[in-house]
């Protein structure tokens, strides 16, 4: 099946609606208009008003609800409309989801997805537009994931309803609909917590997730030298082998990221290659990200997050060394 | 707050704003509650506290056919009666125009209030220049105290700029729902503080009910009795969310009472009750209680241009509310008071296109800005750190002059 990226959300979702009844989809506006984005479309219709609720306005609720649920035994998928609007909620999210394991010694778990769309570029108003997975990177016990293509998107989501553990699913919303792929249908898993290399090569490492995979990859051709790309897709807990490993082998890494620099993951990623593959680096690790400062809005919103020439001359830069 | 410390010699400014505040502490609670509580009576069944015996009445001054009181109408004088006319009918144009250039790419997404006008403009003209506004659909209330429709225009288009305006003029635009209501109890805080004769004010919708800073909000406002009012306007939907889903209260009034706030329900099509209501609140505002405000309307547009209401309201309904329309019910009553004829609507009309066009002008003019513009006003003193990142970047776009391929691939404020 051809689809792009909100399509394979839906498509997920009705699988695995299908497959456990346990599973159930809510948030604000996803049942009768099937979301914002229609990345619920027709669930409602499919699965019944017990399974598929549009909830108040209430982000705080919508979160600890699903903490709730998923501790009684079922599998919520909740969906905040913008990642703007999980702060409220990120309460839930550090005081209660992820630390309910842990809490009751592994009697109760929070088996649940919490999916928001995230990022900039799609001419939207304050608070719609942020990337702050560094700031959810930060909570342990938390799983925060990001696909960057379709089929991705289908086979972490799925793994993620299915994961025991609490799972934070941003979709970057500006790649919704810029392309198709073929995405399996049916039963389909992609593993979370594992890193995907999607380019071999043997001169540059450059790693990104989500929104950030188009520019990086285009940034990459025809390059004269062979750069290895990877795809983090579950951004904590991290998969340092699959980074460390290939930074081994190129000698050079550059990190891109749209998130804030300062605090951001691409610290972390820097500072794991320094603890495990300094000796093998030829050149300084450089990261490629937004600004310290707030995604501005509309107008100026496209200087906020790479692009591929700013890539590139980071590219160009770690190699010229 | 202890009055006490005031008792020293004072600048004449502080003791005006020492009247403000002992006379707004005598109205303050002068007895607390009995603890514990005496019950009325001692045994028999047990009794419910019910929604269905609070009885919570709606404020209406003319009907729905145009039918009114002569002596319950609000002492205004004939300028003011056409004012609110004339407001209503440019908040409709300004609408219209908006939505269009949107539907034209010349916007990004924006949010009519068309439907909503009495309610706005009934509130916002009982305040104050000096009261402080916070809001959300409700721009139009902007307009009214003094913001430009260049500015409005600017903010839609993503020009921060525009805010600047909207912030001395008292006022801001909150984009996440029931975030500005603890800031209007934080400013009402600080208004009592002072002693100031201001009030401030926050509108949101039935929605902004449900977030947890509303509550919040409130509880902290009742609780140290602080100068806000809280104007709600149920226009009956949160984006598809229909009221009788949002909560299972009958009304979102009556809420206010959990918090020990006196609450007014109104009916948002009527300009004259909303006037009269929220005049009335402020009074007792400006005392120091604050005072929820509900007022019933409808939004008739879709919740945002990037919305499709089809999918979850039917015609039916919608016509119904196009027949309950404020202008027209409010053009009824000045026709009854013989005020119509002070008024020419196609020049009303006329006027709002007017002012629209030279608006556009304006904003079309607005000059390109620069990178410099994201790091501005981060924080007072550009940190070093970022006038690094700042310069890092400038040097990158001269560098590769081809992120302009990228970063101007959309139309412009
Ligand atoms: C905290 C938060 N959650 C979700 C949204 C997305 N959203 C924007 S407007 C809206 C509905 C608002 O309804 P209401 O509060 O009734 O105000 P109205 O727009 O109807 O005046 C939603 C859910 C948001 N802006 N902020």
């Amino acid at each position: 099946m051809q689809a792009n990226i909100v399509e394979a959300v839906n498509d997920a979702l009705h699988t695995e609606m299908a497959a456990d009844e346990r599973v159930l989809v809510f948030g604000e506006d996803v049942a009768k208009s099937g979301g914002v984005f229609r990345a619920t479309d027709e669930l409602l219709d499919a699965f019944g008003s017990d399974r598929v609720v549009d909830t108040p306005l209430s982000e705080i609720a919508i979160v600890g609800g699903a903490t709730g649920l998923a501790m009684y035994g079922y599998r919520p998928v909740a969906e905040i409309q913008f990642s703007g609007f999980l702060p409220p909620a990120f309460d839930q999210l550090v005081t209660n989801a992820s630390r309910i394991r842990w809490r009751t010694r592994g009697e109760l778990s929070a088996s649940m997805v919490v999916r928001m769309p995230y990022g900039a570029g799609v001419r939207a108003l304050e608070h719609h537009s942020e990337s702050l997975e560094g700031s959810y990177a930060h909570v342990p016990g938390l799983r925060v994931v990001a696909p960057s293509t379709p089929a991705d998107t289908k086979g972490l989501l799925t793994s993620a309803i299915r994961d025991p553990d609490p799972v934070l699913f941003m979709e970057p919303k500006r790649l919704y609909r810029s392309f198709r792929e073929d995405v399996p249908e049916g039963d389909y898993t992609v593993p979370l917590d594992e890193a995907v290399v999607r380019t071999e090569g043997s001169d540059v490492t450059v790693i990104a997730w989500g929104a950030m995979m188009p520019p990086t990859l285009e940034a990459t051709e025809n390059l004269d030298a062979d750069a290895e790309v990877i795809d983090l897709r579950t951004i904590s807990p991290m998969d340092t082998e699959t980074v460390v490993e290939s930074v081994q082998k190129t000698g050079r890494a550059v990190v891109v990221h749209e998130g804030p620099r300062s605090g951001g993951v691409g610290s972390d990623i820097v500072a794991c290659i320094n603890d495990e593959a300094l000796m093998y680096l030829e050149a300084p690790v450089e990261r490629v990200t937004g600004f310290d400062t707030p995604v501005p809005l509309l107008s100026m919103e496209d200087y906020y997050f790479p692009h591929p020439p700013q890539i590139r001359a980071s590219i160009e830069r770690a190699l010229s060394v | 707050m202890c009055t006490d410390s005031l008792d020293f010699d004072l600048p004449s400014v502080l003791l005006v704003a020492k009247d403000n505040v002992q006379r707004r502490m005598a109205n303050k609670r002068s007895t607390d509650p009995p603890i514990p509580p005496e019950p009325a009576e001692y045994g028999g069944e047990v009794k419910y506290l019910s929604q269905s015996n609070v009885d919570v009445p709606t404020h209406q001054l003319v009907t729905p056919d145009g039918t009114y009181e002569k002596d319950a109408i609000p002492a205004l004088d004939p300028e003011s009666f056409r004012d609110l006319y004339r407001w209503m009918v440019t908040s409709r144009v300004f609408n219209r125009r908006m939505v269009q250039m949107q539907r034209r790419g010349e916007l990004g997404t924006f949010g009519s209030n068309r439907g909503q006008e009495a309610s706005i403009v009934g509130s916002a003209y009982t305040l104050q220049p000096d009261d402080w506004m916070f809001l959300g659909r409700a721009w139009t209330a902007m307009f009214i105290r003094g913001v430009s429709m260049t500015d409005m225009i600017l903010f839609w288009r993503g020009l921060e700029a525009a805010q600047r305006s909207f912030a001395e003029h008292n006022s801001q635009i909150a984009i996440s729902i029931g975030s500005h209501l603890p800031l209007a109890t934080g400013t009402a805080w600080g208004i009592d503080i002072e002693g100031e004769d201001t009030v401030s004010m926050a509108y949101f919708g039935d929605g902004a009910t449900s977030t947890g800073g509303t509550h919040e909000a409130l509880n902290l406002a009742g609780a140290l009795e602080l100068p806000v009012l809280f104007f709600c306007q149920n226009n009956q939907y949160a984006i598809s969310m229909p009221f009788s889903k949002q909560t299972k209260a009958t009304t979102i009034a009556q809420k206010a009472l959990a918090y020990g706030i006196d609450a007014i329900r109104v009916d948002g099509q009527d300009v004259l009750a909303v006037y009269d209501a929220v005049a009335n609140a402020r009074e007792h505002v400006r005392r120091g209680e604050p005072v929820f405000v509900e007022s019933v309307t409808y939004r008739l547009d879709a919740h945002t241009t990037s919305d499709d209401p089809t999918r979850y309201r039917d015609e039916e309904e919608e016509a119904a509310w196009e027949e309950n329309d404020p202008i027209e019910r409010y053009q009824s009553f000045l026709e009854a008071e013989d005020l119509w004829s002070g008024i020419d609507h196609d020049a009303v009309v006329a006027e709002a296109e007017d002012e629209f066009d030279a608006a556009l002008r304006t904003a079309n003019e607005f000059e390109e800005r620069s990178i410099d513009d994201v790091f501005r006003y981060v924080y007072e003193k550009l940190p070093p750190e970022l006038q690094r990142q700042l310069a890092e970047y400038k040097a990158l776009l001269e560098e590769r002059p081809e992120m302009y391929d990228y970063i101007e691939q959309r139309p412009k404020g």
